[in-house]
């Protein structure tokens, strides 16, 4: 299975994705810089790492969208590779309009580093399906801008297809606005796009992995990637 | 020509920034509501017809200057 990272001036969490998906689950994982044109050949997945792309100049991941390497990201999504968008690259898949939506500033005004609770909405997915729909996981979320925000009639269409993969909640499975740390709408914490092939998601999976470094929460989602990968 | 794009957040779009200036203000007691908090782009653009000019600023912001999911536009040729 094979890996790019794309890396951006300004992402931070690269290496965090080139432990879990190199060092960790022991793929063949590239880093990609963001001038280049091309991913490398035979990538299964792209994993678009957190940080602040471009200073976030003008809007979160609004800069890095437009960057030459997204052109070949897109047209690796167009033709069904998968692409998981962490933190930053979930604000970048939506300016790359990949995925619909925006994330605003948190509802709280600040950055807040915590470890969430994520429960799966969709066990379907490449993404998520070495996990029971409902499952509880435990991840971290370092963010400023991770209020997730759409119309009121793209939000109800976003929800009535099930683009909803990841939503915040208690430790025991239970939603509701007291369990969302950011003021995400319906405590959205992760989406995909209609073909189920893009996934952006605010909190770091990637940085749940390695158990020498602590817990394992994450590990699910790259079990369920391992998965897709060796049925294909 | 020059051109000044300001870019809002749509009514309706949480402001948190808007919202933390102005509980400062109400802090000097100033009596003030609705604080807003946008961003003002100010460029120069080839050409002589306004409203030329104005459509390539309108093309700017709906590719690259606005989210459309959060913010509008106001574009005034100077």
């Amino acid at each position: 299975m094979r890996v790019a990272v794309p890396v951006f001036p300004g992402s931070n969490c690269d290496h965090d994705a080139l432990h879990a998906c190199g060092t960790v689950m022991g793929w063949d994982t590239i880093p990609v810089w963001h001038r280049d044109t091309r991913l490398p050949e035979n990538t299964d997945l792209v994993f678009i790492p957190g940080g602040f792309s471009y200073g976030d100049y003008l809007r979160c991941g609004a800069i890095a969208a437009l960057a030459p390497i997204m052109a070949d990201v897109k047209r690796h999504a167009d033709q069904g590779g998968l692409v998981m968008g962490v933190c930053n690259g979930f604000q970048i898949l939506c300016e790359a309009q990949l995925l619909p939506g925006a994330l605003l500033r948190n509802e709280s005004l600040r950055f807040i580093h915590a470890e969430v609770y994520l429960r799966v909405e969709r066990a379907d997915l490449p993404f998520t399906r070495a996990m029971k729909a409902g499952e509880v996981f435990r991840v971290p979320m370092a963010h400023a801008e991770g209020n997730f925000t759409l119309e009121p009639a793209d939000l109800a269409d976003l929800e009535a297809r099930g683009g909803v993969a990841l939503r915040y909640c208690s430790a025991r499975g239970e939603i509701g606005a007291d369990h969302v740390p950011n003021g995400a709408m319906n405590g959205i914490a992760g989406i995909v796009n209609l073909k189920g092939n893009v996934l952006g998601m605010m909190p770091h999976p990637e940085r749940a992995v390695d158990p020498k470094l602590g817990p394992t929460g994450g590990m699910g989602m790259f079990r369920s990637l391992e998965a897709a990968f060796s049925k294909v | 020509m020059k051109v000044r794009v300001s870019v809002q957040l749509k009514p309706g779009i949480l402001d948190p920034q808007g919202k933390a200036v102005e509980q400062g203000l109400h802090g000097f007691a100033f009596e003030v509501e609705h604080v807003r908090i946008g961003r003002l782009i100010e460029m120069d653009i080839p050409g002589t017809d306004p409203a030329e000019v104005k459509a390539k600023a309108q093309a700017m912001c709906d590719k690259l200057l606005v989210n459309p999911v959060m913010e509008k536009a106001s574009i005034e040729v100077l």
